[in-house]
């Protein structure tokens, strides 16, 4: 049965980026029609002037080829750039969130063919996000299987959810109301079901949402209870029986690795350390950690994650002090295989950074990080 | 039969020509004749193409209705596949090249046939194996990940036949890559005395642009299809990350290849544009070293861009710009092209046959297909408009509205040099104005479609988006209509059509210098070449550098 179709023309825009990427479509319409206009108005007209059997003049012209051809090469160039760097400077835009302070964090695990959203407090939903008007949102998305892709219209925002990597975007909703929220890149049989709604609610509405359904824990203490019961203490707690990096500290501060590196303990490494652990040993300790490879989900992932990020807080500076030296201290790079036979329990660290460079700043959570390897 | 190979029958054909020679099934099978060869690569990618065309055809009528209520996703999923598969590497890239390039290059240089006859044989048949096992892959079970095999979709979670269908892949490339080397020497080593670079036709530059990126590009697309297999089958981590491999690195080889792959599928369609509209304006090309010069710059951009497909794929800010920039620079020889042809029109005499309206149809949309390139270009609009019909939308404006149109364009217009005979000028023409206003009508709405947000390999789809689907596949069936005329009227003039006689349209360029059919060796006497291509009548500027040089050696002889 045919019911009465619609006829859109303009998706809805309900973020803060969507009217000027809009702007910039419009005016790439406009150029378009314009190049249209400028390539098949004389064509048309030299269809019609210049057809076989009209008496027109046709004795050729007096030019040089060349200066027209720079002309229709040098006018449209200019054209190109001025339209690359419209688009470039949005894009930056659009990849770098606004350092505001409430920028509400959510966890996004894509899987065949659902989507699992995380919330901070502790709320957690399938195929459907709830945010607040009015404040910046960023999503810390991550795969369980395939490439996914967190495509929602109405934001203009879309960004790839790709397996063994975080990826991120961000968007502040300007207005309420359900919008569609599509996966975007081909991710097998369901992937046209891989879709939900993202539901724009006011402040309150949102507050009132979050309190449904009583207190929830939050990601940070289901991280919590993961780490004990996944044994991660017995060995990265205080006491711990095998020789580990304390957790302490740890995140957004660099880590000295055995090959020499300096690599900053962002949410990339951690989720790295836990999956896949042989891939960056801390210097000075044994590659003794087992793989959580297929043991832990995603979800879970990020909730030890948001636990390791709260220990940071209750003591920023503890990590610095039990891992790296003061500078200026004589500098003396251990190899951690000649230091630490398999088995044995070494003493502290002795690890100092080479060249004694100072400490680089932290690094705040959620800067975007090339994520090239 | 006599020995009368000098006598020319009162229409201008040999009594013995490349078809009528010999007619065993042998005799074309193990022909070496580069025409032969031509038109066996026509039949087996027209094979190719009907079953491509069904399987858009299932598609675009389960998308008459929101609900995927017609085939299962499954099955959708495999006809995208099997679709995109086809079209691009058992249509698209070899259709002009091979049955064109193939047929006219050795006659456009005077040559007798391509530097290696054997070797054009062979990638035929490696093409038809690899089409064979392509076509096994669907039978035996159907792959679902789409022409683009992105990982790990295509590597862990995905049925085996994806590896017999890579395999069909990789070997087809090696086809690609045979007929682009016999090309590149046959145009160094092979011209007539007489024909400089700069006197060679435009189609003959496009073609060795082309060439290029066959022989380029191509490998990383067969390293790519082995990777697959080598990870599945013996578990190397190279795209795996729970095995330390990269998901996106598939996607940097496999573009590295395919945006090239793009340009081998117009830069021929552009060679075709060139020797058309000179034709049926009887006037010099506009432009002539520009419209040369930009083919090889567009081939040597094209492999710096494929960045551009990526820009939501978690590759850096930076990198985003640096392909983004890169990408806008193409658009510039593009331009090029387009200004000359248009040019060319300027004081010409201009005539409406079939292939002249082929080519203005490709040359609207080539240049649309080419501006919504800027969309998709620009780095914020491409964020909202990559992965949604507009993409679609967009590269089917270049791929089917530019090098379909072209194919179809050169097929009218060597048609007679091809077979000897003349189609119906009224069904042509009539067949050219169904495909454009069909193909308008099919994709048009899937730009708007896109700018909505309507995701692309969509089974199903929210009821909102269903008015432009509908349009979209009303036009679809037109388009049809535009293709199954020529499948009947061509085949149709092959006994019925009137004898074309040498050169029907009165054109220049050495192939119109030998009978309709062309005899077996093409030239009696390997020709002489004194002039410029294009001496049409008409010019439209006397400040000319060919025109000059002429002018010099005539005062020099």
């Amino acid at each position: 049965m045919m019911v009465a179709m619609e006829l859109p023309f303009v998706p809805e825009r309900a973020s803060s980026m969507a009217a000027q990427t809009d702007y910039l479509f419009y005016a790439l319409c406009a150029l378009t029609l314009v190049m249209l206009a400028v390539v098949f108005l004389p064509m048309f007209f030299f269809l019609y002037r210049y057809r076989k059997g009209n008496d027109v003049d046709r004795t050729p012209n007096h030019f040089k080829t060349w200066k027209i051809e720079l002309v229709w090469s040098v006018i449209p160039l200019a054209v190109v750039m001025g339209i690359f760097f419209w688009g470039a400077g949005l894009y930056v835009r659009l990849k770098t969130p606004p350092p505001d302070k409430d920028t509400l964090e959510i966890n996004v695990v894509g899987k065949q063919w659902m989507w699992n959203l995380q919330h901070p407090e502790g709320k957690r939903e399938l195929n459907e996000l709830h945010v607040p008007l009015g404040r910046t949102v960023r999503l810390l998305m991550t795969s369980q299987d395939v490439i996914h892709d967190f495509y929602v219209p109405a934001f203009r925002t879309k960004q790839d959810v790709v397996p063994g990597r975080y990826t991120e975007q961000w968007f502040k909703a300007t207005k309420t109301g359900s919008f569609h929220l599509f996966c975007s890149k081909l991710c097998g049989m369901g992937h046209s079901d891989m879709v939900g709604w993202v539901t724009v609610m006011t402040p309150s509405d949102y507050q009132r949402w979050q309190n449904e359904g009583g207190v929830q824990a939050s990601l940070a203490a289901r991280g919590e209870r993961l780490f004990r019961s996944l044994g991660c203490s017995g060995c990265h707690g205080e006491n711990g029986l095998v020789r580990a990096p304390s957790l302490a500290g740890l995140y957004g501060h660099p880590v000295p690795l055995d090959t020499g590196e300096i690599v900053t303990a962002d949410d990339r490494y951690i989720h790295d350390s836990i999956l896949l652990p042989q891939r960056q040993i801390v210097a000075s300790y044994a590659p003794v950690m087992p793989s959580y490879e297929g043991q832990i989900s995603e979800e879970e992932v990020f909730q030890l994650v948001q636990y390791i990020k709260s220990l940071a807080s209750e003591a920023p500076d503890e990590y610095l002090r039990q891992n790296l030296d003061v500078p200026g201290q004589t500098q003396k790079r251990i190899s951690p295989t000649q230091n630490v036979p398999p088995g044995a329990t070494p003493g502290p660290t002795e690890y100092a950074p080479p060249g004694s460079t100072p400490v680089p700043a932290p690094t705040p959570p959620f800067q975007p990080q090339p994520t090239a390897y | 039969m006599q020995a009368q190979a000098t006598v020319r029958l009162p229409d201008g054909a040999h009594p013995t020509n490349y078809l009528n020679k010999e007619t065993t099934i042998r005799s074309w099978l193990l022909t070496t004749d580069h025409k032969r060869i031509a038109l066996l690569y026509l039949f087996t990618i027209i094979f190719f193409f009907i079953i491509a065309a069904v399987a858009a055809a299932l598609m675009r009528a389960e998308l008459l209705t929101p609900k995927g209520d017609l085939v299962l996703s499954e099955t959708y999923n495999k006809l995208f596949t099997i679709h995109g598969v086809l079209m691009v590497w058992f249509f698209l890239v070899p259709s002009i090249p091979t049955v064109l390039g193939n047929f006219l290059i050795p006659m456009m240089i005077g040559a007798r046939d391509l530097a290696f006859p054997k070797l054009n044989l062979l990638s035929w048949y490696i093409l038809a194996t690899a089409g064979a096992i392509v076509l096994y892959s669907v039978t035996a079970g159907g792959v679902d990940v789409g022409w683009t095999f992105y990982t790990p979709l295509s590597t862990k979670f995905s049925n085996e036949h994806v590896m017999v269908m890579a395999f069909g892949i990789f070997l087809s490339g090696f086809s690609s890559i045979l007929t682009g080397l016999n090309f590149i020497i046959s145009i160094h080593r092979m011209r007539a005395p007489g024909l400089t670079w700069m006197r060679l036709p435009l189609f003959v530059w496009s073609l060795y642009a082309t060439s290029l990126i066959m022989v380029l590009a191509t490998p990383v697309l067969a390293t790519a299809m082995l990777l697959i297999v080598v990870e599945r089958l013996w578990g190397v981590g190279i795209f795996d990350p729970s095995l330390g491999g990269d998901p996106v690195l598939f996607q940097h080889l496999f573009w590295f290849y395919s945006h090239p792959a793009v340009y081998i599928m117009i830069l021929p369609g552009f060679g075709v544009v060139s020797e058309i509209i000179t034709c049926f304006s009887r006037k010099r090309i506009f432009g002539y070293r520009f419209i040369a010069f930009a083919s090889m710059a567009i081939a040597i951009l094209g492999f710096m861009v494929w960045g551009h497909h990526m820009f939501v794929s978690s590759q850096s800010l930076y990198t985003g710009m640096v392909f983004s920039f890169l990408s806008f620079l193409i658009a510039i020889p593009s331009g090029i092209k387009v200004f000359n042809w248009t040019m060319t029109l300027y004081k010409g005499s201009i005539s409406f046959e079939t292939p002249m309206l082929y080519v203005l149809g490709f040359i609207g949309l080539f240049t649309v297909g080419g501006l919504t390139g800027l969309f998709v270009a620009a780095l914020a609009t491409d964020v909202h408009l990559t992965d949604t019909y507009f993409v679609v939308a967009h590269f089917h404006y270049i791929m089917v509205g530019g090098m379909v149109l072209a194919f179809m364009g050169g097929l009218h217009f060597w048609w007679p040099k091809m077979t000897g005979r003349l189609y119906p000028e009224p069904m042509g023409q009539l067949s050219a104005l169904t495909t454009f206003i069909g193909f308008n009508l099919t994709f048009f709405p899937q730009f708007i479609l896109g700018y909505l947000g309507m995701p692309r390999r969509y089974h199903a789809y929210p009821p909102e988006f269903q008015v432009w689907n509908v349009l979209s596949t009303a036009g679809a069936t037109i388009l049809a209509a535009g293709y199954l005329m020529p499948m009947i009227y061509l085949p149709w003039s092959l006994w019925w059509g009137k004898r074309a006689g040498n050169n029907p349209w009165s054109a220049t360029g050495l192939e119109w210098q030998t009978p309709s059919p062309p005899p077996e060796h093409n030239f009696d006497q390997t020709p002489l070449v004194t002039e410029e291509p294009y001496g049409y009548p008409l010019a439209a500027t006397t400040h000319n550098r060919h025109t000059e040089g002429r002018q010099r050696e005539m005062e020099h002889a």
